[in-house]
């Protein structure tokens, strides 16, 4: 029964399905969710997944490059070149601070020296896929703990690869010839040189197919107008890179990354993103279950207490090295907490590196065992050790929550909620504030909350769309609450949470664009305010006094062209078309443009009224 | 030479002939504060120190505006209600435009006689322009009879011509401090004798 593929993948969506939504109810992450749903089909609970699990983690790694791929699509290559200090810089030296230290405790233990490095390394990688999923699910990745974990997880990807060639050196050598090498990547029987060359190469090719041969089959593929194509297109791209970087022994993940870069200048970059984005979703959800089914429960039966002081053991250590790397990068206690915690965890690598190890003859078989266990183990505490760190320990250091303050002079009939404090939140805020308006502000932002806390503003910090933050912000007593949230999914998320619980609370809402305009004003949000409406017109205001045109006559004109065009925007949002299947969302936008511009020609130019023009009077009188 | 401040208000300057003309002349000229209301303040949000020094840079002040249902357009008033304020421009402390004198400039579309009882408009100019002359005068000012250059709608170019001439020379007359001799007996300075010898 097993063997079928359908009964499989029923087994891994059901798991999915039933899990995931019971955790995020319970204010989880949806890693976690995975994780148990994992725990649950596998062999030890109800035994729906048996050995393949192995197989599937392999296969479900995909997911940890998809998702590299799309995170390299998203940073620039001129942004990516200035965070290589902090790369090398962090990453190196969590990277090594781990390894030493943790070879250091096992020699103590009288761990012999070969399998003391190949563990040590294992130990020090943690998992890309896990942290940043994590990361990216709480919108954290623009604050200094996103961007250090980032760094250090793609430090780790590159070291992988010299991991990986060191280990065979580490093997005795009549061991050596034993070992069927079948994993073995073209280049080996190269000279190192010309491996060197070959790695330099394909990572050229990588940014010279990218740029010059992707993006011309893009454009053909998208003049084509099927849609699946570009999903085909998108597929073959990731895995391209990523047979080519396994050709000659690079880690796919960071291979793909690379890609990601270099087409995110490209005008396919939201395109790739949203054909991707599903597949990247399903294979990691796939990846974590696998995770969870790989966990070994009669190795930990067997061996309760080693396995647990050996998990317990890595974290501690692990996070002692992040902390100090924390430290010698100056970051905020807050920032740094999360680090320790958020890359506590043994990664995804260490399974290949373990296993590369074994095959090698340098662990024996009770070692990987426990090791992949105990990494399993990491990576399924790692989640829940981030939400007792969230709920009980970030609470009571450094920038928390809540600040206690006495209640002052905030009229508390009038109460309105803040959220986000950023360029458009703060100027919103300090115009209130200007005017005798004290906001309850929310903010993600540790450093700008101390600040504020420090002006006197009454600020809560963290995620505005967990409920119960909100509701310790007072929103059951608020008349108004403001989003000024910069990202629009996060914003969307708050509006349709809001609308659902609090059907009564006023919304107003910043928009990026009309096109999250249309969003909020589907999901029923009527105060909308688009960012870029006011500054253009202004600046086309400003255009024409400088081609001579009256200040004031524009002035008028302006008006009416913003009242205008925020009553076409109600007239073309909620039309059914607007959420039809387009193969492209720029062609959605285009084909929303056209409809606007025939709407403005059908009106003509801007009327600057009739009173008093000396013209029409003038005739008149002389018809008299 | 006394220095002149033209506060000009005109919505809708662009379409004006008649003070398009009248002012071009004038604006340029040394002495003469040329302050275009509608240009400065298209939000109606009025600089109010700067509006106070501007008067006390000057001994004459100007209202130019095109005479719209009887009055000013709302931007001369709101400049009237925000600048003069109470305790500066009058009041028991207020006397910061003691002194000063002070006119109008207006343009009609309908001529000098349907502004009387016989015609359409019941009323003279100088009638509907009371408000004026005794917010100057509370304000301490000496209020001169108005410039009006009327009929607008009908005016030829050579009526235009002559009218833009005049307020050259209403202007040369204010700067060199002439008096207006008998001024109470003409309704409209374009009337007096001194604006009248030269012109054409």
């Amino acid at each position: 029964m097993n063997g079928s593929i359908l009964f499989q993948a029923i087994v891994f969506l059901s798991g999915a399905v039933i899990c995931v939504p019971i955790a995020k109810k319970l204010g989880l992450s949806s890693v976690l969710g995975y994780l148990l749903a994992g725990i649950i089909i596998g062999p030890y609970v109800l035994g729906f997944v048996g050995q393949e699990g192995e197989d599937i983690l392999h296969f479900a790694e995909f997911g940890v490059v998809m998702m590299l791929f799309l995170i390299g699509l998203e940073i620039e290559p001129k942004n990516f070149w200035g965070m290589r200090k902090t790369i090398v810089g962090m990453g190196g030296a969590q990277v090594f601070g781990t390894i030493l230290l943790s070879y250091f405790v096992l020699s103590l233990l009288g761990v012999g020296w070969q399998v003391a490095i190949t563990i040590s390394m294992a130990v020090a990688l943690s998992s890309t896929a896990i942290s940043l999923q994590t990361i990216k699910e709480k919108g954290l990745f623009d604050t200094t703990y996103g961007a250090s974990s980032f760094s250090i997880l793609l430090f780790q990807d590159i070291i992988v690869i010299l991991m990986l060639a060191i280990i065979p050196l580490l093997a005795n050598n009549e061991n050596n010839s034993s070992v069927e090498n079948h994993d073995a990547s073209l280049l080996d029987s190269l000279p190192i040189g010309l491996q060197a060359l070959a790695v330099i190469l394909s990572v050229v090719s990588v940014v010279l197919i990218g740029r010059y041969l992707v993006v011309p089959l893009l454009r053909s593929v998208a003049s084509t107008r099927v849609r699946e194509l570009l999903t085909a297109s998108a597929l073959l791209i990731v895995l391209g890179i990523s047979f080519l970087m396994e050709l000659v022994g690079l880690s796919p993940a960071l291979g793909a990354f690379l890609g990601g870069v270099v087409l995110a200048t490209s005008e396919f970059k939201h395109e790739l993103e949203s054909t991707l984005e599903p597949f990247k979703g399903l294979l990691l959800g796939l990846f974590f279950m696998a995770v969870g089914a790989s966990i070994n429960f009669i190795v930990i039966g067997e061996y309760p207490l080693t396995i647990t002081s050996l998990v317990f053991g890595v974290i501690i250590l692990k996070g002692i090295v992040l902390l100090l790397v924390g430290s010698i990068f100056k970051m905020k206690i807050d920032q740094k907490l999360l680090l320790t915690i958020g890359l506590a965890q043994i990664g995804e690598f260490a399974f290949v590196l373990l296993s590369f190890a074994f095959q090698l003859k340098i662990l024996d078989n009770a070692q990987l065992d426990m090791m992949l266990v105990v990494t399993a183990l990491t990576m399924t505490l790692a989640p829940i050790l981030g939400i007792l760190n969230e709920r009980f320990i970030l609470p009571k250091v450094g920038t928390k929550e809540i600040e206690k303050r006495p209640v002052d002079h905030i009229a508390k009939t009038h109460k309105v909620i803040l959220v986000g404090f950023g360029h458009f939140g703060s100027t919103v805020g300090r115009f209130l504030r200007a005017s005798g308006v004290e906001a309850t502000i929310l903010d993600q932002d540790s450093n700008r909350v101390d600040l504020l806390r420090k002006m006197g503003f009454d600020v809560y910090y963290g995620d505005a769309t967990r409920m119960d933050l909100l509701e310790s912000a007072g929103i059951t007593s608020a008349n108004i609450l403001i989003c000024t949230i910069d990202d629009p999914d996060i914003s969307v998320q708050l509006a349709k949470i809001l609308k659902e619980k609090y059907p009564k609370l006023k919304l107003m809402f910043r928009a990026k664009n009309r096109y999250d305009a249309y969003e909020l004003l589907d999901l029923g949000i009527q105060n909308v305010y688009r960012e870029s409406l006011e500054t253009s017109v202004k600046l086309a205001s400003d255009v024409l006094s400088n081609m001579g045109y009256r200040k004031y006559t524009i002035h008028r004109q302006a008006q009416k062209f913003i009242q205008y065009d925020e009553a076409s925007l109600r007239k073309l949002s909620g039309r059914p078309n607007n959420k039809e299947e387009y193969i492209f969302k720029v062609r959605a936008e285009i084909e929303q443009q056209e409809k606007q511009l025939e709407e403005d020609l059908k009106r003509g130019i801007i009327d600057n009224g009739v009173q008093w023009d000396s013209e029409q009077m003038r005739l008149t009188q002389k018809e008299k | 030479m006394k220095r002149l401040l033209i506060l000009f208000a005109h919505p809708k300057f662009e379409q004006s002939r008649t003070n398009k003309a009248l002012i071009h002349k004038i604006k340029e000229r040394e002495g003469v504060t040329f302050h275009d209301l509608y240009e400065e303040y298209p939000d109606f949000n009025i600089d109010v120190p700067f509006e106070k020094k501007l008067l006390d840079q000057h001994d004459i002040i100007i209202w130019h505006h095109p005479f719209y249902w009887y009055s000013c357009p709302p931007l001369m008033k709101q400049w009237i209600d925000v600048v003069l304020e109470f305790g500066w421009a009058y009041g028991p402390e207020g006397n910061a435009l003691n002194s000063k004198k002070c006119l109008n400039v207006i343009t009609t579309g309908g001529s000098r006689e349907v502004y009387c009882p016989e015609g359409i408009n019941n009323y003279s100019v100088n009638e509907f322009l009371r408000p004026f002359e005794q917010t100057a005068k509370l304000c301490g000012m000496e209020y001169l009879p108005p410039f009006a250059v009327m009929g607008t709608h009908m005016i030829t170019q050579d009526e235009l011509d002559q009218h833009t001439e005049q307020y050259d020379q209403l202007i040369n007359a204010l700067q060199n401090g002439t008096t207006f001799g008998k001024i109470n007996d003409c309704d409209f300075l374009n009337d007096t004798p001194q604006l009248n010898n030269t012109s054409i």
